[in-house]
């Protein structure tokens, strides 16, 4: 989810990146009838829109006494939004495509020849979650520094590369959860078996099979990416880099209408996305088929 | 040389010798079934020949042409899954087309192909169909097209009708032999049951702790069985142990009674060997050309429609016999003493095994 700017308003202050938790609020259906079900889904539908409603209509109130889209067109014709915001999204294409070509092979790996070794692996992505971002970027600037054997930060197409790498270590966590969910409902050993004897090799079984089978699990393992890249601050800060993030706070800090408006965009992009993928889960039947 | 030789093939995991001294010649054209209980090791004799695991010591030719070292997508091998493992993202069609694509098919050439291999299996109008939309048994059937449709040299199938219910099992079966004799495509089949392999097989290879017990037709395989073991997984049968009378002779005293077994036996006099007597080979009550004639006491009866069978103490041995159901002739009582009357052929001389 996208980091919210601060804001001085405290009534947006609320916790509106937790998005995907309403489907939790909504109980499981057994003797309780199907109408209770409806007042809590009602409930915490309510309790996670109105923060959403109320930050929408604080974005639309730039013009005095009357609704306005000026915020929007503010921020939107801001040309450091538009270079930041392209900025990280292109950065997070270069994250998403690095992290497939590192976690989608690593995960066939693992699961076809070192099955042992999955706790390692799982434990081993998961680690930047444990970490805080700030040791991992300031042991990537001690690293990598201009006086290091490899200076990556002394060009700018070397520290994007560092940032793009910083990303992927981000994103690992979930990328690689995505991924291992979505061979979990294949039989990954005798599909490729079944390639294998059939004469294809590694290339064929990877881009013909496993790819196109657990293609919305990597769509969502990159809109998770993609999300995160957006709204990262601490890398990009620290490596200082145009990037959104940092975009995003320092409009917080100067402004008052915008940042809600970008929250506002911001979200709609994330909202998107998981449209997106619903979309891609419907075009691609058989990946929903399961024995 | 046969036209596939597997030749003293080991095979260990670790220190577990999970197939041992293994050798087998199939002819072109066979259809060879590796028969035997769970864990004998008859999926890792497959998968050495597929070339999914390396064997230990040991050799696989084919047509010739030593394969040992090959990688399993070179040896131009077809292969089906217990599992069926049909790409789910492909369709009938693509599926069954997957091998010819790899090797680089023309277009319609393959398509012309995938055709005649859905006519094959008859199902030539699911071809747009993906595989979670196709029953268990056809979803078989369709992986059974895509094995033989780049035209393989051997064909190997792992308990391919194991995972399907009890009448497809059988209308499959036959129709999986009938397809293999109309291509004339040499197959191994591995199955755990017996019915199975002695209904398909042209050779049956009876296996156990990673050994062949024994190869042979399904005749030989069931009505000389070489060891105790095979007698015993094939089809049912009592167990006797005889005492050696006369060895050239095939003088034998069971229970008490003498008995000609008409074989020259290659024990020694006073020596105990093992015999077995298949349930349809014991008569109740005496009977022309059945000239051994034990008494025992029937201590169970079941009735089976067509057929019953009798459970009855001879000695320490407990007899199965079979008796044809007819409506005059009611099974005798249980505890009730008779007369069984066998032809001395019939015993079945086992090795020590
Ligand atoms: N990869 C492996 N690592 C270690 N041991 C193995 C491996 N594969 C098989 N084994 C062992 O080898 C033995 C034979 O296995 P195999 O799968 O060949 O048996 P099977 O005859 O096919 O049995 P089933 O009828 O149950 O399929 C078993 O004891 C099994 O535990
Ligand atoms: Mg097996």
């Amino acid at each position: 989810m996208t980091d919210r700017p601060d804001t001085l308003e405290p009534e947006l202050v609320s916790p509106a990146p937790t998005v995907p938790a309403p489907t939790a609020v909504a109980p499981r259906r057994r003797r309780v009838g199907p109408a209770l079900s409806w007042v809590f889904f009602g409930l915490g539908m309510v309790y996670f829109a109105l923060p959403l409603i109320g930050m929408f209509e604080f974005s639309l109130r730039k013009r005095r006494g009357t609704y306005s889209f000026d915020a929007y067109t503010s921020v939107l014709s801001d040309p450091q939004f538009q270079a930041t915001f392209s900025y990280s999204v292109v950065m997070s294409l270069v994250t998403i495509v690095l992290g497939m070509a590192l976690v989608l092979p690593a995960a066939l790996w693992v699961r076809i020849r070192l099955p042992a070794m999955r706790p390692v692996v799982e434990f081993i992505t998961l680690l930047p979650l444990v970490i805080p971002v700030i040791v991992i970027a300031f042991g990537y600037l001690r690293m990598f520094n201009t006086s290091s054997f490899l200076p990556m930060t002394g060009t700018a197409t070397g520290t994007n590369i560092l940032l793009a790498f910083g990303y992927a270590t981000l994103a690992l966590p979930y990328m690689y959860r995505a991924i291992d969910n979505g061979l979990r409902t294949l039989d990954v050993q005798t599909l490729t078996e079944a390639a294998q004897i059939l004469g294809a090799g590694w290339f064929t079984i990877l881009f013909r099979i496993m790819l196109p089978n657990v293609f919305t699990a990597i769509l969502s393992g990159a809109f998770l990416t993609f999300s995160i890249v957006l709204g990262e601050y601490v890398f990009a800060a620290l490596l200082d880099r145009p990037a959104f993030g940092p975009y995003m706070i320092w409009t917080g800090g100067n402004r008052a209408y915008e940042p809600a408006a970008l929250a506002v965009i911001a979200f709609s992009i994330t909202w998107g996305c998981m449209g997106l993928i619903q979309l891609a889960g419907r075009l691609f039947p058989h990946t929903r088929a399961s024995r | 040389m046969a036209y596939l030789a597997i030749t003293h093939l080991e095979k260990s995991f670790g220190p577990t010798r999970v197939v041992k001294d293994f050798s087998l010649d199939v002819d072109k054209g066979e259809f060879i079934s590796l028969l035997g209980p769970s864990g004998c090791g008859k999926t890792t004799v497959l998968r050495l020949v597929a070339g999914f695991e390396t064997p230990s010591a040991g050799s696989i030719h084919i047509d010739g042409q030593d394969v040992t070292a090959l990688h399993p997508n070179q040896r131009n091998i077809g292969m089906v899954f217990q599992s069926y493992a049909l790409f789910p993202n492909l369709t009938v069609a693509q599926n069954v087309g997957f091998g010819l694509k790899v090797a680089g098919m023309a277009r319609g050439e393959a398509a012309a192909r995938v055709d005649e291999m859905l006519r094959l299996i008859g199902l030539p109008e699911l071809g747009a169909r993906y595989p979670f939309q196709l029953s268990g048994g056809q979803q078989q059937r369709v992986a059974l097209a895509r094995a033989l449709a780049p035209r393989p040299r051997v064909l190997l199938l792992d308990e391919p009708l194991s995972a399907l219910d009890a009448k497809i099992r059988v209308s499959l079966r036959q129709e999986i032999r009938q397809i293999q004799q109309q291509l004339g495509i040499t197959t191994i089949f591995v199955t755990h049951d017996q019915e199975e392999a002695l209904s398909m097989s042209d050779r049956v290879v009876v296996m156990n702790g990673g050994i062949a017990e024994q190869v042979g037709v399904p005749f030989d395989i069931y009505n000389r069985p070489a060891t105790r073991f095979v007698a015993g997984f094939v089809g049912t049968h009592t167990a006797f142990d005889a005492q050696v009378t006369d060895a050239a002779a095939g003088e034998v005293t069971l229970g008490g009674t003498r008995v000609h077994l008409g074989q020259r036996l290659a024990a020694a006099q006073g020596e105990i060997i093992h015999l077995a007597l298949r349930p349809e080979a014991a008569h109740l009550g005496r009977a022309e050309g059945r000239e051994t004639v034990l008494s025992g006491q029937i201590a169970q009866v079941n009735f089976m429609g067509s057929i019953i069978r009798v459970t009855a103490m001879v000695g320490e041995a407990a007899l199965t016999l079979d008796m044809f159901n007819r409506p005059d002739t009611p099974p005798p009582p249980v505890g009730s003493t008779v007369d069984i009357s066998v032809a001395a052929r019939d015993f079945i001389v086992l090795n020590a095994g």
